[in-house]
């Protein structure tokens, strides 16, 4: 029956309608199915790839779901302790000013255990990218409540709900640095339809394009899902986080040319 | 001869940063060792020679800030005192997992917590058992005098860099406080990228198109490399107890007593070696200058000859472990200390040693 | 020649001062010296301690509890530190502001008015340079010349203009000691 077929090579450079960026190493991901991290990490290498700046880049990885990035993202990468990439990418941009550097942090590292590291980082204006995953949760050590987990959202450690009365409100980090005056430009996007994925990556290659007019701080959070940790499939993930996590941690810039954006110009218009 | 001052310790050590050519410096306000800082601000070293000198808002944030400096191959360190060194201990277990070289000044006072700010050694087994979380050391060196607080600099950075690995520098108080005359070495040029690129080809500085990426971690989440790691710092420590112990014998020749003691207690315990002789007692002084790697054989070596031990330590006895563990127990080895800032006289070490050892 | 000093008064004296420049004078002598101060919240307001020893040989212990002279400016210090004071040993002591004079009798005394022929002067900013003149007198251990380089490196360049007076006034308190008791 093979024989009546005749073989034909089309894999050739005028057929390629995509091809996976060489920044991403040739492995699988360890994320779970529907998670939002490995679209981030393709944005931010094609971003890289793009302005080839690759080379001169340094990454520093948290801990948390993305602690193993420096397994799948082909650039030089430094690995924090939970909460300090802000602290290790200020020595590295200080020591290394004509570098780009970033920092990728989960909500966890960057909002609660980090929260003075980026704080200062931030005020100092130092002069590289944030890029904060925010899905309300701890992904990594089981589904815990984490600093941006909602009020009455069940998590391992809140199972009945958040109680704000006991447990505190929702941090929104992003809006409190967007204050500082070292920060000069805050944007949230999120990357669960292709619009938004082409917004974000819009969004991170300005942050990197900004590096290199040291103007400070660029803070780009992509509010994401956590399939595994709420307890969802990926699509009623996605519907969860339209419904839910977007009306308290709405899209938009936020911060734009070191000045605070119009509250009603940050809704989505899309 | 190099240049001669008279210098407080604390600002020795940060003039040899700056001759040694330091690339970074990191750290956050605690007596009694800001005049590091204060100094290095004051000397300007990014105009002298290019170094950053950042006040950091923790010495959480202060010994992360060497981490990543050091995870691409800059010579970089902090300086703190007993209570900012425990909240470094996270950041040096990191730095001992990751293989990353740094030098780390602890000018020690008394504990525990909050404590005092005065004096003390009280740091001894933090400094040389680990500290932190996991198995580990870092080397660790004892400066007894402001000339060795600046020597120290300069030996900690080459060993750091030998061996990748964090540094310490254990001081005290009153060594940081005090002024001494220092010759001080010539400048050092900093080294450039370029170098620091070939010197240490396992940096994170940034992945030229043809090499494979480098990582930066103490992260291994299978137990068999896990495990791999620690037998490969355990080999690594091995062979600083063989190449770098660093000790000092003082009055030993002829002794029939022995002061076994480190940093300003070692000091303390020279003039009371005089004080001793000169009433006819035969004693003599081992001064460890590397804590870790301790200096066992040699220890051993001249505790076997003797009549008796003194250890003297500004703590309630913990170098004492490690004499105990080298000389064994043929030998009478007590201890004798002050603690929480009090600096023992020399006198009184004359009489512990008449009524512990002699009397004893 | 081993001479270990405690030089102690209240913060804002210049005792700190008074010692660095002594032992930075040493240094230019090419003596070995240690300078081992009181530190921490005590400086501010409070007394000031300054422990100088400068020798022929390498110095081994800082910080020590028997001193060959101590120089003392305030009752908190002749409270503290007559006791250190080696038999034998040398006691100077400003009279401004004690109530309980020396009582040793085993130790060589004198007295220097210099807070007063200070203020007298309108040289309240050398105060301590007149009482480090009269140790010098009685203790020769500086030679003039060396003196003069240990200001230079002890002072920042901007009062550099201020050395003549600072040695001008080493010159007076050459001449204000008093004997109180002198040990034959």
């Amino acid at each position: 029956m093979e024989e009546q077929f005749e073989k034909i090579e089309i894999r050739k450079p005028e057929n390629i309608v995509y091809k996976k960026t060489d920044l991403l190493v040739d492995r699988p991901l360890s994320y779970c199915p529907g998670c939002g991290h490995g679209t981030v990490h393709r944005m931010l290498m094609e971003v890289l790839e793009e302005m080839n700046i690759y080379e001169k880049t340094i990454g520093v990885s948290p801990v948390g779901c993305s602690v193993l990035a420096y397994d799948f993202l082909n650039i030089d990468m430094i690995g924090a302790a939970h909460g300090r990439a802000p602290a290790v990418a200020t020595a590295v941009k200080r020591l290394w000013p004509d570098h780009f550097v970033f920092t990728y942090q989960g909500d966890g590292d960057l909002a609660a255990i980090g929260t003075a590291e980026t704080i200062h980082a931030c005020n100092r204006g130092e002069n590289f990218t944030i890029i904060f995953i925010n899905n309300g949760i701890y992904g990594m050590t089981g589904g815990q409540m984490a600093p941006t987990t909602l009020p009455g959202m069940r998590s391992s450690t809140s199972p009945y709900g958040r109680d704000v009365p006991t447990m505190g409100h929702p941090l929104k980090i992003t809006e409190l640095v967007a204050q500082l005056p070292g920060v000069h430009f805050v944007t949230r996007q999120a990357v669960h339809t292709p619009g938004n994925v082409r917004k974000t990556k819009k969004a991170l290659r300005k942050a990197f394009e900004l590096q290199k007019e040291n103007k400070g701080v660029a803070f780009v959070e992509v509010v994401s899902n956590c399939n595994s940790g709420w307890k969802m499939t990926p699509v009623q993930a996605n519907k969860w986080m339209e419904e839910h996590m977007f009306p308290f941690y709405p899209l938009g810039d936020i911060k734009v040319d070191g000045k605070l954006v119009e509250k009603k110009e940050m809704v989505d218009k899309e | 001869m190099g240049e001669l001052r008279l210098m407080k310790g604390n600002e020795a050590i940060a003039e040899a940063a700056i001759r040694a050519g330091c690339d970074g410096y990191f750290g956050y306000p605690i007596t009694p060792q800001s005049e590091v800082m204060e100094y290095l601000m004051a000397e300007k070293p990014f105009e002298r020679t290019g170094m950053v000198v950042l006040q950091a808002e923790s010495e959480t944030a202060s010994i992360n800030m060497v981490y990543g400096g050091a995870g691409t191959g800059k010579m970089v360190m902090t300086s703190s005192s007993s209570p900012g060194i425990s909240l470094m201990q996270e950041g040096i277990s990191y730095m001992a997992g990751a293989e990353l070289p740094g030098l780390i000044v602890n000018v020690v006072r008394g504990g525990p917590g909050l404590g005092t700010i005065q004096p003390s050694q009280a740091d001894y087994f933090q400094a040389v058992k680990g500290g932190g979380h996991g198995d580990y050391h870092m080397l660790v060196l004892a400066p007894a005098s402001v000339q060795e607080m600046c020597d120290h600099v300069k030996l900690g950075f080459d060993l750091a860099f030998k061996y990748r690995t964090p540094v310490m520098i254990l001081s005290d108080g009153a060594i940081g406080q005090m002024m001494e005359k220092v010759v001080l070495f010539d400048q050092i040029p900093r080294r450039t990228d370029e170098q620091i690129i070939e010197q240490c080809p396992w940096a994170s500085n940034g992945r030229p198109a043809s090499r494979d990426h480098h990582i930066i971690t103490s992260l291994d989440l299978d137990p068999a490399g896990q495990e791999r790691v620690n037998l490969k710092l355990q080999a690594k420590y091995k062979t600083m107890e063989e190449n770098e112990t660093r000790y000092e014998e003082i009055n030993c020749e002829d002794a029939e007593y022995i002061f076994v003691a480190f940093g300003l207690a070692a000091r303390i315990c020279q003039k009371a070696t005089d004080l001793a002789r000169a009433k006819g007692i035969k004693v003599g002084l081992f001064r460890p200058i590397t804590l870790f790697p301790f200096p066992a054989q040699e220890v051993a070596f001249i505790g076997n000859r003797v009549k008796g031990i003194l250890v003297v330590e500004m703590n309630a006895g913990q170098m004492i472990e490690d004499v105990k563990l080298s000389v064994g127990c043929r030998v009478k080895i007590e201890h004798y200390g002050r603690f929480g800032g009090i600096i023992p006289s020399p006198d009184e070490v004359v009489r512990a040693l008449e009524k512990q050892i002699i009397g004893g | 020649m081993t001479e270990e000093i405690i030089i102690a008064g209240f913060g804002g004296q210049g005792v700190l001062s008074m010692g660095k420049i002594l032992a930075y004078s040493g240094v230019m002598q090419n003596k070995e010296v240690s300078w081992m101060p009181s530190y921490g919240p005590e400086m501010r307001g409070g007394t000031a301690n300054v422990t100088v020893i400068i020798s022929d040989e390498r110095i081994s212990s800082p910080t020590i509890n028997a001193f060959d002279t101590a120089i003392i400016l305030n009752q908190q210090s002749m409270d503290k530190f007559e006791k250190t004071v080696k038999p034998g040993g040398l006691m100077i002591y400003d009279p401004n502001g004690i109530t309980r004079h020396p009582e040793r009798k085993d130790i060589n005394i004198y007295a220097i008015e210099a807070a007063d022929e200070a203020s007298k002067l309108g040289l309240a900013k050398v105060f301590n340079m007149i009482v480090l003149g009269g140790f010098l007198k009685l203790k020769p251990l500086i030679a003039p010349e060396f003196l003069h380089k240990g200001l230079e490196k002890s002072l920042p360049a901007r009062h550099h203009k201020l050395i003549p007076e600072n040695e001008k006034a080493v010159e007076i308190g050459k001449g204000l000691l008093k004997p109180i008791q002198v040990l034959n």
